[in-house]
């Protein structure tokens, strides 16, 4: 049985290979680049340096002194010849995080005209945001950076006009039908409801980040005693 | 221990060795040397290990006062470097006292690569000691040193010398500067455009891309999905100037992607200085995998010249 979703694989460098398994954002095929990817970290090929999944695709980068040609007829090999099982691995392979955010005020500078522009209370749109379930559909713009999908529809918002010279480590936000956590302080668009005490990305931690691709994700609303006692608790631990 | 203090920091002066690998599932850029080869080789001519941390300098070089007898090295584009005022020649080993060593402006290129005996002894980072810009970890606080930083080295083996003493031979692995810079290209159909045109390359370029300047490619419409994008990544944004990402970009994007620059010439990139003028040429994957091992036989050959050539210093 061949369980290989169909992919494009073209160079992305002389050593990696990009598997592109289609053009849009959509769960099923963010889920089957996340199960490729487990089954690819399963198998641990000698080459492989790096699977990196994205929304719809995967990098995989190889150790610079093979020959490309040889890794992409491993690589088909490999994708071709383990059947089944991937979706369960990636499954087993992600995480359960919940994520606690004090939102409002001054940690959610956004949460009132987003709210208004959504028609909404901002109450409302908070217990909306903390409802859903999420996926780290990939990370990047900055490390640790979590583009989390399955935000609400009825949530989604486009990014400010003019982009923040600096938005808070901790941030967290909406950019058009996403949602997101800002892991270190940045210049930034989206917009920016609540604020997770949690320091989500930290080199020198064992693993560096608190979110993987493919984890789920659930945000748990805190009030600001909470927040101050979990980083106190944070700090006293670093 | 041994120490560089740090008394003027140059333009963009870091700690960079081979760089990261295996984090760009979590965001986290490369870094490392812009051109790896030429890091590598500095390492060589002081007898340190080939992935020691060394300093990048951009085009204006740094003054450091070393507190203990050193032995340094200086590779890439020509440095006017003195120490105590007599000239230090690039290219070889060189065996200084304790003392001043102003690097000053670099000729022929915009990087040059000085590795010093022992190596730079900042704390490995996810397992390197290079410096990532923007995500503020690595090197020296995760930024360009400063002037004041006292930044350590590892344990030493130069001799004790009184004056500055290097020998008559020197290595040059200078690139082919008139060769256009090579790339295989994208299915995406502005993919060979980028040949049709001679480009500049723009002054807001720095260590997570080369910016080109000159007549505007047609627009690739708006962002698409976002992709993991490499090193050598030729991104097209919808103003249509491209941007060709080095070894500190980002690990995911959505701009239109013309292709890639090819391993063999990603060095090249680190010495373009604004104003450069800057050609491409498209070549198969498998001239360049070609290139590759030629570009790797050439810097073994080099190696082994110096090998040969160390313990008459």
């Amino acid at each position: 049985m061949n369980s290989r979703p169909a992919c494009d694989i073209e160079a992305l460098a002389d050593d990696a290979w990009l598997l592109r398994l289609g053009d849009r954002i959509d769960p099923e095929l963010n889920a089957a680049v996340h199960a490729m990817a487990a089954r690819l970290r399963a198998l641990e090929p000698p080459w492989l340096r790096d699977v990196v999944p994205a929304f719809a695709s995967l990098a995989v980068f190889f150790d610079a002194d093979e020959d490309p040609a040889r890794v992409h007829a491993k690589l088909l090999a490999l994708l071709d010849d383990e059947p089944g099982a991937s979706h369960a691995q990636a499954t087993a392979a992600a995480g359960d995080v919940e994520i606690p955010v004090l939102y409002g005020g001054e940690y959610g500078p956004d949460l009132e005209s987003s709210a208004a522009e959504l028609g909404l209370s901002p109450q409302a749109l908070i217990e909306r945001h903390a409802a859903g379930d999420y996926t780290v559909a990939m990370i990047g713009f900055a490390p640790g950076f979590p583009y989390l999908s399955g935000l609400d529809p009825a949530l989604a918002l486009p990014r400010l006009a003019t982009p923040r010279a600096s938005v808070a480590a901790g941030s967290v936000a909406i950019g058009g039908a996403q949602t997101g956590i800002y892991p270190r302080e940045s210049p930034g668009g989206w917009r920016v409801i609540g604020r997770t005490p949690w320091m989500l990305f930290d080199p020198r931690r064992e693993p560096p980040a608190r979110l993987h691709p493919g984890d789920r994700v659930r945000f748990v609303a805190i009030d600001a005693d909470e927040f101050a006692r979990l980083t106190d608790a944070q700090d006293a631990a670093s | 221990m041994r120490n560089l203090h740090v008394l003027s920091a140059g333009l963009q002066t870091t700690v960079q060795d081979r760089g990261r690998s295996g984090w760009r599932h979590l965001g986290v850029a490369h870094a490392g040397a812009l051109d790896a080869d030429a890091a590598r080789l500095a390492n060589r001519l002081v007898g340190n290990p080939l992935d020691a941390a060394v300093l990048e300098l951009t085009l204006r070089g740094p003054t450091l006062r070393l507190d203990a007898p050193s032995r340094i090295a200086l590779t890439g584009a020509t440095a006017s470097a003195r120490f105590e005022g007599e000239r230090v020649p690039s290219g070889r080993p060189v065996d200084l006292p304790a003392g001043t060593l102003e690097i000053g402006s670099l000729r022929g290129g915009a990087r040059a690569w000085l590795a010093i005996d022992g190596g730079i002894d900042v704390a490995p980072v996810l397992g390197s000691r290079s410096t990532d810009l923007r995500g503020g970890f690595g090197g020296v606080h995760g930024r360009a040193l400063r002037a004041g930083d006292v930044v350590p080295l590892g344990a030493g083996f130069a001799q004790q010398v009184a004056i500055p003493r290097a020998p008559a031979w020197w290595i040059d692995h200078a690139h082919d500067t008139d060769q256009p810079i090579r790339y295989c290209p994208s299915a995406h159909q502005l993919a060979s455009a980028l040949t049709r045109r001679g480009w500049t390359v723009s002054a807001r370029s720095n260590r997570q891309g080369l910016r080109l300047q000159g007549e505007a490619l047609p627009s690739p419409g708006g962002d698409g999905v976002s992709e993991p994008v490499a090193p050598g990544t030729i991104q097209l944004p919808a103003d249509g100037s491209p941007i060709v990402l080095l070894a500190d970009a980002q690990t995911v994007g959505g701009y239109a992607k013309l292709g890639h620059v090819i391993a063999a010439d990603l060095p090249r990139l680190a010495q373009c200085v604004p104003g450069q003028p800057l050609h491409f040429a498209p070549v198969d994957a498998a001239t360049a995998h070609r290139l590759a091992c030629a570009a790797r036989a050439r810097i073994a050959r080099i190696g082994v010249m110096i090998d040969a050539r160390l313990p008459a210093v």
